[in-house]
């Protein structure tokens, strides 16, 4: 499989890392390895076997609508010096 | 041990205070020179606290006045809890995790947290976060622990105290790092123990499982945090057992032998202490069974490192610098400073696997990769669940060498790094319990051998090794 540093580098935008150029030459060698190797997977018949997301039979688990404790807005909010009026402050979104 | 400690410290013949101060002197002494713990969490208030219990006649609990280490992955209120990760520096959880609060519930003094690698992207504990010092081989300080529980393993064969330890497994890290440092380790099923608290690796495969000198202890730890949590909608609605009574009686008890577990690649010293340590067993009654896996034993590792990647990638996402850990100035616009900050905190395996997470992940090779591995992780589950028609326990090496040298591993292509994992990837993606013992020591360096069970079967492979440890 062809994995080009271009490739990495849309990769990266997507997991949100800013690479530097020595990072995205490296990790596209690197993974190109890598998924060499994975692509033995294709060796192993699955025709009509479905994926499996949890190892165990996992159903879905409700409970009683009733209102618990929540986490207050001071301590929410005490990990952090991005704030502001009782709000968590971020970068401008444009 | 730990329980003769404990009846000891209820019925007032320890003073809990300076007992724990000796352990904490003791603690830091070895945390020098080895690099074990990241934080200490207030042993000593709670000792206080404790003690005074004996004092009003309210003393009680299965681990009175015992001190627990923690993975650093496990929330602790008010300690600083990071996975080793610069991303998540200062980080002090305003909560317990679900383990900690019945570890407390019991009585237990929580130490501090233990290293590993960063966010369990290991099995050597060499790719500790940036800032974070490896820890090192309590047998031979140029070698490693293993990983990702690295500083769990280490402290707990160090520790001249009563102590268990809490670890967490995704692919192999309790039994990995518990085999290269001589300690015994269990990892229970998938759903036995509430992750409420734990910082995710991967949500399908992680497992909250102990470390200890001995089975009895591990087990007791075990005993104490298992069972159904609300806050966990994956955790089983199962009986939970008293493992740590578990008698080591195995006659007629039948040991699968994975052929392809002892064939090339494996240590000689390895494969042959481990088929020495069966042989024991036969010699106690149980019954050997020659059994292949091929599945799992040859596509465990893609599948392994397609999965986990791909469900850290999604896990990850939510480490931006705003609300907790690492932060910085707020400039540039929202992608631009999450980028920043997440590619100046993450240490080189955390992008890694980030980006071969996320790859598998995208449109175009998402069908060929992650649904792929999926699948393969069905065939899996049902070679194993075949197996245990025909045996009670399947046994093999834990890992396929001893505990290797840091220049050894520092030579190891990433490719590499991951075939290390070959053993215990399996039975993790399976979901079943599975734990290791030490069993011998060559070359000055112990070999652990793992005993996997089905589903829920933690009572049998703690009979196994409690046989083993008669």
């Amino acid at each position: 499989m062809e994995i080009t540093p271009e490739l990495v580098k849309r990769v990266a935008a997507n997991a949100r890392l800013n690479l530097k150029e020595d990072e995205v030459k490296k990790f596209a060698a690197e993974m190109k390895e890598i998924l060499a190797n994975f692509e033995k997977l294709s060796e192993v018949n699955t025709d009509g076997v479905e994926p499996s997301f949890h190892p165990i039979p996992v159903k879905n688990v409700t409970r009683e609508d009733k209102p618990g404790k929540c986490l207050d807005r001071e301590e929410a909010l005490s990990l952090t010096p991005h704030k502001k009026n009782g709000y968590f402050r971020g970068p401008k979104t444009i | 041990m730990i329980k003769k400690f404990v009846k000891e410290a209820l019925a007032g013949k320890i003073n809990l205070v300076e007992h724990t101060e000796k352990a904490l002197e003791e603690a830091e002494k070895i945390n020098k020179e080895y690099h074990y713990i990241t934080a200490f969490a207030d042993a000593v208030n709670r000792a206080k606290e404790l003690q005074e219990q004996v004092k009003n006649g309210t003393a009680k609990g299965k681990l009175f006045g015992v001190l627990i280490s923690v993975k650093d992955s496990i929330c602790v209120k008010d300690t600083e809890t990071t996975a080793s990760s610069a991303i998540l520096k200062g980080y002090k959880p305003v909560f317990n995790a679900t383990v900690i609060q019945k570890c407390l519930d019991e009585g237990a003094i929580i130490l501090g947290k233990t290293v590993m690698d960063e966010f369990g992207f290991g099995g050597f504990s060499t790719n500790v976060g940036k800032g974070y010092q490896k820890p090192l081989n309590p047998y031979d300080k140029k070698r490693s622990t293993g990983g990702s529980s690295g500083g769990a393993a280490g402290l707990t064969k160090k520790a001249s105290f009563p102590h268990i330890a809490l670890g967490e497994s995704t692919g192999g890290s309790i039994v990995n790092p518990a085999s290269f440092c001589g300690v015994v380790g269990i990892c229970p099923t998938y759903g036995r123990v509430s992750r409420y608290g734990l910082i995710d690796y991967g949500n399908s495969l992680d497992k909250v499982g102990t470390l200890a000198l001995n089975t009895e202890d591990a087990a007791l730890l075990l005993e104490v945090i298992s069972g159904r949590d609300s806050h966990d909608s994956t955790t089983a609605d199962q009986p939970v057992h008293n493992y740590s009574e578990t008698p080591g009686a195995i006659s007629g008890l039948r040991i699968g032998i994975v052929k392809e577990a002892y064939a090339e690649g494996i240590d000689n010293n390895v494969r042959k202490h481990v088929l020495e340590a069966v042989y024991k067993l036969e010699q106690k009654g149980a019954r050997r069974i020659e059994i292949s896996l091929p599945i799992g034993m040859n596509y465990g590792v893609p599948t392994y490192f397609t999965l986990a990647p791909a469900e850290a990638s999604t896990n990850l996402a939510k480490y931006c610098g705003i609300r907790y850990g690492a932060n910085e100035q707020l400039t540039g616009n929202f992608n631009e400073y999450f980028s920043r900050v997440r590619n100046n905190n993450f240490g080189e395996e955390a992008k890694r696997r980030l980006l071969l997470g996320t790859f598998a992940r995208q449109a175009g090779y998402r069908d060929a990769f992650y649904t792929k591995a999926a699948k393969v992780r069905t065939k899996i589950i049902q070679e194993y669940a075949q197996a245990f028609k025909q045996v009670d326990v399947i046994i093999t090496p834990t890992v396929a060498i001893q505990a290797p040298t840091f220049d050894e591993v520092k030579k190891l292509t990433p490719l590499q790094n991951f075939m290390i994992d070959l053993l215990t990837v399996s039975p993790n993606l399976a979901g079943l319990p599975h734990m290791t013992i030490p069993v011998a020591e060559a070359n000055g360096l112990p070999v652990g051998m793992m005993i996997i069970g089905p589903q829920f079967g933690e009572q049998k492979i703690i009979q196994v090794a409690r046989a083993h440890e008669k």
